[in-house]
């Protein structure tokens, strides 16, 4: 099934007969969904290990040559690389199962714990990054099936295909040149200046996402800091998701101006603007929400870019930096970690688009 | 000799891109042929880039000495020279092979294993169907950075030779391209099982293998083309962000875009723009010359989008692609994973 096609009418009100077995049915849908993240969880989490053990044991990839070879074998032995690989794999399997994603080699850390503390900060940029891409997106979405086929479109167009065809590290480098050094209109890098970062990790019961810790402290000056070191990594990462709401309400506003009732809403004498900002817009909208899933898999995968180029503090970046210490540990539990969200989250969308469009469950 | 030459221009007119083009009016046209051109030269300046590239990608020095770094663009380096000491205007130039090379071996791998697993899966049906579809599916739901980051280090343990890196890169990318082509052969290959030329070759008693491969496959490969150009613009992205990553190919095996980028982040502070800016500007090029013919060929298939030649201008033509579901950027929706159960 196609989720980007075009939504009908409304449905019409139904009666209570059948509206039970839809919700039967609505019911239904979900424990499947719900058991589908089992095996989507398993089949990950397995290719990342039998893929990560193709090169052998983590030990001898990270610290071979820095341990002469008897240490290195103690160490291989004490963590248990020296078992056959099925031994190791059902192990891991548990320990998946029991939420403990290994720990790191190279600042011997749980990667869980890795998760809690950089956890926040990237979930704080990629609610930065969507909320972007929903104001950028969908209002030039509209635009571009106001005007289809007109020069505007056509720019419009373009610029969702540059958003796409920019990596956000090329974008992120772009936006410091300009509004950094520049202008200077805007920090470089990081996620608050030094002094604030310091009275931020110093709040007793911390978030970690430093706009709410501000917000509590009240200080319109952290506040403003806070926003400050937001603007750069958000529109970078924003940008490319805003390309796809872009394209997406554009495609569906066009197919949805198309429909008997836009056209009878329109004999009704109700204005263009509006049949394309009411009328149009809202069953253009579903697909939009179908598509969240993947775009939260695609601003993860970005998360990890745009850190790396702002600095910014997360998980992206920590997982950047165990791949130059060559920590396959770390990578391989991050990886395993985030296959797991991923999972969750699209479970969360599917339930979501299901209750608002009543054909994804059929 | 007349007939022969007008048999000649038929049978150009008849392929794929030429033929799209005939049919194109207007913007839809404009944008078809910016494509091309882009893409034309991306092609060219890899294949001659020997003779284009000033000096050699890996080189630091010529007979006056040293180039020196971060030295601005001049006379004697047109786009100046990075922290390493490379010509920027020749890393750029050589990188086009780097991503050239990239690109075909992804895409053909990654069409060859798609394509067989995609008939089998739908040609067998069953729970090997399901099993594949919901592999499939879990790992297409995963971001792909992820997933290439993860391949690149089993496949070259994460730094490597030339060809040592231009296969890590491009099998990294192909194991998150299989799961595409997959999807999209599958389900040709599920509706042309139904036709009934396929049922009267089982009656004939044609083995499982010839009709897979004879009847499905020839008829189920029309849509490939739009994601075949999806997919090596694709394949430039992943392929640079490795390198930003610093899975790259080193800089003394080849030119990658990546790892330049990634070594220019720290001059973008102090305001050095050249190490960035054109090998940032090459990747994005390419990719909007790729992905805009990809984009035009994609409309021109699909009757709701295309635009029409005015009446009377000349007898309507039809695309001989069809517009599929995972053949535009529009269409990057995941399946419902229910798929395999309906």
């Amino acid at each position: 099934m196609t989720t980007t096609e075009i939504a009908g009418a409304p449905p019409r009100a139904t009666p209570p007969l059948k509206t039970r077995l839809a919700n039967n049915k609505l019911l239904r849908f979900i424990v499947v969904r719900f058991l589908l993240i089992f095996p989507t969880i398993f089949i990950l989490v397995s290719m990342v290990f039998f893929l990560m053990r193709t090169i052998g044991d983590p030990i001898t990839a990270s610290q071979g040559g820095r341990l002469s070879a008897a240490d290195l074998a103690a160490r291989i032995e004490a963590a248990g690389y020296n078992r056959p690989l099925l031994v190791q794999y059902f192990e891991y399997l548990g320990q998946v199962f029991s939420g403990n994603f290994g720990t790191t080699i190279s600042d011997n850390r749980p990667v869980v714990e890795v998760l809690a503390t950089y956890g926040a900060a990237t979930l704080e940029l990629v609610i930065y990054a969507l909320i972007v891409a929903f104001i950028v997106g969908i209002p030039l979405g509209m635009v571009a099936a106001a005007v289809r086929d007109k020069w505007p479109d056509a720019v419009l167009r373009i610029f969702a295909i540059l958003c796409y065809a920019t990596p956000v590290f090329f974008a992120g480098l772009l936006l410091k040149l300009v509004f950094s050094v520049g202008l200077g209109w805007l920090p470089v890098a990081g996620r608050a200046s030094a002094r604030n970062e310091l009275r931020l990790s110093n709040i007793s019961d911390a978030t970690g996402i430093y706009l709410l810790d501000a917000l509590r402290l009240g200080s319109p000056a952290l506040i403003g800091d806070v926003l400050a070191h937001a603007v750069l990594p958000g529109v970078a990462l924003g940008l490319l998701t805003a390309g796809v709401f872009l394209r997406l309400t554009r495609t569906n506003v066009i197919g949805t101006l198309s429909m008997d009732y836009v056209d009878a809403a329109r004999s009704r004498g109700v204005r263009e603007s509006r049949l394309v900002t009411r009328h149009a817009l809202k069953p253009a909208l579903i697909p939009i929400i179908t598509v969240i899933g993947l775009q939260i898999a695609l601003l993860l995968g970005g998360a990890v870019l745009t850190e790396t180029t702002f600095e910014w503090q997360g998980l992206g970046f920590q997982l950047s930096r165990y791949i130059a210490a060559r920590d396959f540990v770390a990578i391989q539990g991050i990886v395993a970690l985030l296959a797991v969200i991923v999972a969750l989250t699209n479970f969360i969308v599917d339930v979501v688009a299901a209750l608002i469009d009543p054909r994804v469950r059929f | 000799m007349n007939t022969q030459k007008k048999g000649l221009r038929d049978r150009l007119r008849g392929l794929p891109v030429v033929h799209q083009l005939r049919q194109s009016v207007g913007l839809q046209r404009a944008m078809l042929v910016v494509g091309l051109v882009i893409t034309g030269v991306f092609i060219l300046t890899a294949i001659f880039a020997p003779l284009l590239a000033p000096y050699g990608y890996a080189q630091i020095r010529d007979d006056n000495g040293t180039f020196g770094a971060q030295q601005e663009p001049n006379a004697k380096h047109l786009l100046g020279t990075t922290v390493g000491g490379f010509d920027v205007l020749s890393r750029v130039i050589w990188g086009t092979q780097t991503a050239l090379l990239v690109m075909i071996v992804a895409v053909v791998l990654s069409i060859f294993l798609g394509v067989l697993l995609g008939l089998v899966s739908g040609y067998v049906g069953g729970w090997l169907d399901r099993v594949l579809v919901v592999i499939a599916d879990a790992v297409y739901a995963f971001p792909s950075l992820l997933l290439a980051i993860i391949a690149a280090i089993a496949i070259s343990g994460g730094q490597s030779s030339f060809w040592g890196g231009i296969l890590a890169a491009a099998l990294s990318i192909t194991v998150v391209f299989i799961p595409q082509y997959l999807r999209v052969i599958r389900a040709e290959t599920v509706r042309i099982k139904a036709e009934a030329y396929v049922e009267s070759a089982k009656v004939v008693g044609a083995s499982s293998a010839r009709i897979m491969f004879r009847h499905v496959f020839r008829n189920a490969t029309r849509s490939l083309p739009l994601i075949l150009t999806l997919n090596t613009s694709e394949a430039v992205l992943t392929l640079a962000g490795l390198g930003f990553l610093g899975f790259g190919i080193e800089p003394t095996s080849a030119a990658e875009w990546g790892y330049d980028l990634s070594k220019a982040t720290s001059d973008v502070t102090s305001g050095i723009w050249w190490t960035a800016v054109f090998p940032g500007a090459a990747i994005v090029l390419v990719v909007l010359g790729i992905t805009l013919v990809g984009e035009s060929l994609n409309d021109l298939a699909d009757p709701r989008l295309r635009t029409r030649r005015k009446a009377g201008s000349g007898p309507a033509l039809t695309a001989e692609t069809t517009s599929v579901a995972g053949g535009s950027l529009d269409d990057l929706v995941p399946l419902s994973g229910l798929e395999g159960k309906s």
